[in-house]
């Protein structure tokens, strides 16, 4: 009996803990840019608009977070766009060795964009001309998520019954016709997941944008962040808070958006 | 003024399996023709083919006239079922009807127009703003044969029209269809592994195997007189009898009995095909012991099984049953013996 109670005493405790592990920057987050003295402890706040004043006033905060959203919707439009069409392409054309080049594509990807690379794309960068733009970063970007969203796209695709398209093709319908009446509503679902992942994938790139983006009037959200600091070099505790919220913001709303878009849900083959 | 001709057609897989081998074919205007034959044997492609779907290796498809072997889909007046029907999930039930229309840039008023006039004549003027996940299987049959309508081609081809419809819903589709067919006065293909189906719906069979026809006739001669055991094997819901034989002084023995003269050397082997429909219990004929009673509903097939292990299917009508273990003899009806050569061809 009591051995039963001890288990369940540990379990509620072990609960309790990983709880509050992923709970309290939750909450830091939501306390500490409206606390007049804030911490990197977790208080009940003191409350004020102060920091929200302070970091308007930061020089380059707002900027940043447009050059984000700039970086980010040309990242994820360029994976998108190619990545549809890559994927529907893969998917109905036989082309020999089309699974060995997914695969190695999609184990290369993470050395394009990897750590391992970042040397000769600044060289390659910077001979191009494209340092400090936000069009050759997005790029960078873009070419480092397409395999995987290729990979993911195709297989979404996979399972779209041809005989959509063949039915469309009796019909008389053109390609192009096909692909916009029939291919893109139906791999819709397939295209939005693509679409919120390279996203966030985009939004939280530190890495690339920390190389490639130099002038700090350039810089986006994720690269600024670590360059607030004050005089002394300690943490701007007054304007991180804030801008913490407000960097994680867009994806919050896309997330909700998406969800209630499309759902997330799955168009199967399965007969219901 | 829409036969379909086919000469020579060959559809080659890019993996080297002929589907569809040298075959020729003509479709009359206006006909309800029927692909039969087991899974495999390249009925589908050569449907799709017809449509364009599956490029002709070698030979031609012609349809009313116009040789079509090159041709798109699209420009080939040819409008098609699919066997999932293939409605698109996205599009309500008027946008699906009307988009043959839509491909073809009308104006949107003659779309709805004609959306409207198709579902009315179909019986789905209640369905057009649903979309095809909330419509049942009948219902979604209908919408694709909807849309194969306002498209106004010369040919209609179904891919298995009946095969996702369960048993009760199925048999009332038939009935649909068959009405449909003769009111539209389309020439209509269509593909089935079924026999009852393609005996009950089609003017004209065809029975396929291996990428080719082994015969085409009307049901009842394809029921009645098949070219081949291959046909007589495939063609009723109880199986035909195919009994060895042979010719012994002019008259055709099976198992020890004579059943029919012929007019054939001593010792020719054959094979003896005879309908358990055709067969009646009795003293004469093949004699044999009761072994099985198999009730069908209104009759039943009896199995008797002869002296030297052959069995032969003989259908009785209700209550008329034999007990099982009795002796009987079962005699062919006069007229109704067909004789196969070793080759498993009718002879003449």
């Amino acid at each position: 009996m009591s051995a039963v109670v001890l288990r369940r005493i540990g379990y509620t405790v072990f609960m309790a803990v990983v709880l509050a592990f992923f709970a309290i920057p939750m909450l830091w987050l939501a306390s500490a840019p409206f606390d007049s003295r804030p911490g990197v402890g977790l208080r009940w706040p003191d409350w004020t608009l102060d920091n929200v004043r302070s970091t308007f006033d930061h020089p380059y905060a707002l900027g940043s977070l447009l050059n984000s959203l700039i970086l980010c919707v040309l990242a994820t439009a360029v994976t998108a766009v190619f990545a549809t069409l890559a994927a529907y392409a893969l998917s109905r054309t036989h082309i020999p060795g089309r699974d060995v080049l997914l695969y190695v594509l999609l184990l290369l990807s993470s050395v394009v964009t990897g750590t391992a690379a970042m040397v000769p794309i600044f060289i390659m960068m910077k001979q191009l001309g494209l340092i400090n733009s936000y069009y050759g970063t997005a790029l960078v970007m873009a070419a480092g998520m397409l395999p995987a969203a290729i990979f993911i796209l195709k297989d979404f695709v996979d399972s779209v019954p041809r005989s959509y398209e063949e039915s469309a093709r009796v019909f008389g319908a053109s390609p192009g016709q096909v692909l916009r009446h029939v291919v893109l509503p139906v791999a819709r679902p397939g295209i939005a997941t693509i679409l919120v992942w390279s996203f966030v994938q985009a939004w939280g790139n530190f890495l690339l944008p920390f190389l490639l983006l130099r002038d700090v009037e350039t810089q986006p959200g994720a690269v600024l962040l670590q360059t607030m600091r004050d005089e002394g070099g300690a943490a701007n505790l007054t304007v991180i808070p804030v801008f913490s919220l407000l960097y994680s913001l867009p994806v919050i709303a896309l997330y909700l958006f998406v969800s209630k878009r499309y759902g997330f849900r799955f168009h199967g083959g399965i007969k219901a | 003024m829409a036969e379909i001709v086919l000469t020579g057609l060959s559809t080659v897989y890019p993996n080297g399996v002929r589907a569809v081998d040298a075959l020729d074919a003509t479709i009359a205007d206006g006909e309800f023709f029927a692909l039969l034959g087991p899974s495999g044997c390249g009925k589908t492609t050569l449907l799709r083919t017809i449509a364009g779907l599956e490029p002709a290796s070698a030979g031609t498809v012609s349809i009313g006239g116009r040789d079509v072997t090159g041709m798109e889909p699209g420009r080939r007046r040819v409008a098609m079922v699919f066997q999932d029907y293939a409605l698109f999930p996205h599009m309500t039930v008027a946008e699906n009807i009307a988009y043959p229309l839509r491909v073809r840039r009308a104006p949107k008023s003659q779309q709805r127009e004609v959306a409207e006039r198709t579902a009315g004549d179909l019986g789905l003027a209640g369905l057009l703003e649903r979309r095809p996940g909330q419509l049942s299987g009948g219902q979604q049959q209908r919408v694709a044969l909807a849309r194969a309508m306002a498209m106004e081609a010369d040919v209609l081809l179904l891919d298995e029209p009946l095969s996702n419809l369960d048993a009760r819903l199925r048999l009332e589709a038939r009935t649909f269809l068959k009405r449909l067919q003769r009111e539209l006065g389309m020439t209509t293909v269509f593909v089935t592994h079924d026999q009852a189906e393609a005996l009950a719906l089609a003017d004209r069979i065809a029975v396929m195997e291996a990428g080719q026809i082994r015969q085409v006739g009307s049901p009842r001669t394809v029921f009645q007189h098949p070219n081949s055991t291959f046909v007589a094997n495939f063609i009723g819901s109880t199986p035909m009898n195919l009994l060895p034989g042979e010719v012994r002084s002019g008259t055709v023995q099976v198992a020890g009995a004579k059943l029919a003269e012929a007019d054939l050397p001593d010792g020719t082997p054959l094979v003896v095909g005879i309908r358990p429909e055709y067969l009646h219990l009795g003293d004469d004929g093949i004699p044999g012991t009761v072994s099985i009673v198999e009730n069908l509903g209104i009759s039943s097939l009896v199995t008797l099984e002869c002296a030297d292990g052959t069995l032969v299917g003989v259908t009785v009508p209700e209550h008329e049953e034999p007990r099982v273990g009795a002796r009987f003899g079962a005699a062919p009806h006069p007229g109704r013996l067909l004789l196969y050569g070793e080759d498993g061809n009718l002879m003449p």
